[in-house]
């Protein structure tokens, strides 16, 4: 079979969503937030989530993510259904949330550990990937010495460690500032293609959903838009200044009625 | 920044005058953190022996130490020192024991909180001195009722530090953790407990206050030794220096309590440090 199919087979990090809907009640009244989402996520593909605040961008990540159940439909990753954590996903929070009483490395090899891997070549992991987000150096220092965009990069490690095939992360860079936010996303553009992860990113930045994503799921709040799908067809490395990317920006901007 | 501060490796022999400005500032941070008590302990000492002060209620500090000074080779003092710590050491260690596991225990499970709140909130408005003469009907005169009393009144401030160190630690922490896989069990190792340590802290040391406190109390009640019973019969039998020198036992217990409890919080949340 896999000499019959070399190519096509699919790499590891599909994510398939089929018919997703989720509610909330909120004072005693049904909140529809997730309304018969469908998406097709290649492994290895790297998508945008955005749309107006509340329209439930956090909901769908968190039922990608197994933190939440989904009322009805399925996750699917790598063709199977998922139900609840799984080891093929870590999630990267707007919050770094790091415990404060371990070191960097010792916070960057948690998950592992936490897994089952030893504690020896857990360190050594993590040191890796401590390296690839820059911050080696700061191998033994706390969370409570170092900066926000030096802590996210901390969370991001974590999550890399555990290699998982799918990347949630939820306005990661969110917090960060105008410049150490575009150093990031250069470093998670650089990272996500080294890592050959599936990467499903929530923002409210349309610009970072542009520079990062493959295409972009715009999702809305009221019932009656459908939730769209934009492909965005451009080269990488992207450049931000280039007229393609800026008729995009303007088009997406459109979506949500700026402009 | 900091990173570099902190990694200084250790100075091989430092100049001369460095050595006397280091001890030039220690003398000055000395002097602004130890002034005011020498200046105290001085005006007791003037005031008392030029008569400003009642020299038969606040006798000299100078008589209060012979006093202290013959207590302690006689071996007298010392009998009474062993009897408190020993009663106000098992009654702290009790309400620890008992304290943080039993803190642990019902600020993870809302259900047991939520049932048990109510009349561990009646027990702790209940003040155990109140309840010492319920504790002498039911235990007698003797230690087993001291320990007790003490133990009831230390075992509060532990058992709602620990609860409440628990019940705060942050949720979203421990979904993170969830994310990785964590079963419950390495959730609460590797998560709530360090996160409880600092407050748990806190807890005990009101708790080792809160022992002494009562101990002494305990102590002039019905009591033949320790440092409590020490403080009253030298009063009935006017001995104001041997008062003072008990008394001043006394302080010093609490002071060497709360360091050894402060220098083994600062190693052990060392990372709180900075914040
Ligand atoms: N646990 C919950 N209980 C009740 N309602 C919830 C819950 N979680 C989310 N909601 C509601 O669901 C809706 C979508 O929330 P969600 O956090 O997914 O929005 P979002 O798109 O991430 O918004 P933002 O951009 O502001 O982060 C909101 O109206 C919110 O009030
Ligand atoms: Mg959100």
């Amino acid at each position: 079979m896999v000499l019959t199919e070399p190519i096509t087979r699919p790499a590891a990090g599909e994510v398939t969503i089929r018919d997703l809907f989720k509610s909330f009640t909120l004072n005693g009244r049904r909140l529809d937030v997730l309304r018969g989402i469908d998406l097709q996520v290649r492994g290895g593909e790297a998508i945008a989530i955005v749309g107006p605040s509340g329209c439930g961008k956090t909901t769908l990540l968190r039922v990608l993510a197994g933190l939440e159940d989904p009322d009805r439909g399925d996750v699917l990753i790598d063709g199977a259904p998922v139900h609840g954590i799984g080891n093929q996903r870590a999630v990267i929070f707007q919050e770094p949330r790091l415990l404060p009483w371990l070191t960097v490395t010792q916070n960057v090899a948690f998950g592992l550990e936490v897994r089952g891997t030893d504690r020896i070549k857990a360190a050594e992991k993590a040191r890796h990937y401590i390296r690839l987000v820059g911050l080696g150096g700061f191998e033994e220092a706390y969370p409570c010495q170092l900066s926000g965009g030096m802590a996210q990069r901390v969370g991001i490690a974590r999550a890399l460690t555990v290699q998982p095939e799918i990347l949630l992360l939820d306005e990661p860079l969110g917090a960060l500032d105008a410049m150490t936010k575009l150093t990031m996303q250069e470093e998670l553009s650089r990272i996500w293609r080294e890592e050959g992860v599936t990467m499903i990113l929530v923002t409210h930045d349309l610009e970072e959903a542009i520079y990062l994503a493959d295409r972009v799921l715009v999702m809305s709040k009221d019932s009656g838009t459908p939730t769209r799908l934009i492909d965005l067809d451009l080269p990488r490395p992207r450049d931000r200044s280039a007229p393609v990317f800026v008729a995009l920006r303007r088009r997406l901007m459109a979506e949500f009625g700026l402009h | 920044m900091t990173l570099e501060t902190l990694e200084t490796p250790a100075l091989s022999a430092p100049p001369a005058r460095v050595v006397a400005a280091r001890l030039a500032q220690a003398g000055r941070s000395g002097f602004a953190r130890y002034g005011l008590l020498a200046g105290f302990l001085i005006l007791w000492q003037v005031g008392s022996t030029q008569g400003w002060l009642n020299a038969t209620v606040f006798p000299p500090l100078d008589l209060i130490f012979a006093a202290l000074w013959d207590g302690l080779a006689s071996g007298a003092l010392i009998d009474d020192i062993a009897i408190s710590l020993q009663r106000s050491g098992l009654a702290f260690a009790a309400a620890v024991v008992l304290g943080i596991p039993l803190g642990l225990f019902m600020g993870q499970i809302r259900a047991v909180e939520h049932a048990l709140d109510p009349i561990l909130q009646f027990f702790r408005q209940t003040s155990a001195l109140a309840l010492y003469p319920v504790f002498i009907l039911l235990l007698g005169l003797g230690e087993a009722s001291k320990v007790f009393v003490i133990f009831w009144a230390t075992l509060f401030p532990v058992l709602l530090a620990t609860i409440g160190g628990v019940k705060e630690v942050d949720r979203k922490l421990i979904e993170m953790a969830r994310t990785y896989g964590a079963t419950r069990g390495t959730v609460f190792r590797r998560v709530v407990l360090p996160a409880s340590v600092p407050s748990i802290f806190v807890g005990l040391r009101l708790s080792a206050t809160t022992a002494l406190l009562l101990l002494i109390a305990a102590e002039m009640i019905g009591a033949n030794r320790g440092l409590g019973f020490q403080v009253m019969n030298a009063q009935y039998n006017f001995q104001i220096p041997l008062m003072f020198a008990a008394i001043f036992l006394l302080a010093l217990l609490g002071l060497a309590a709360n360091f050894t409890l402060v220098t083994l919080q600062r190693r052990l949340c060392r990372w709180a440090e900075a914040n």
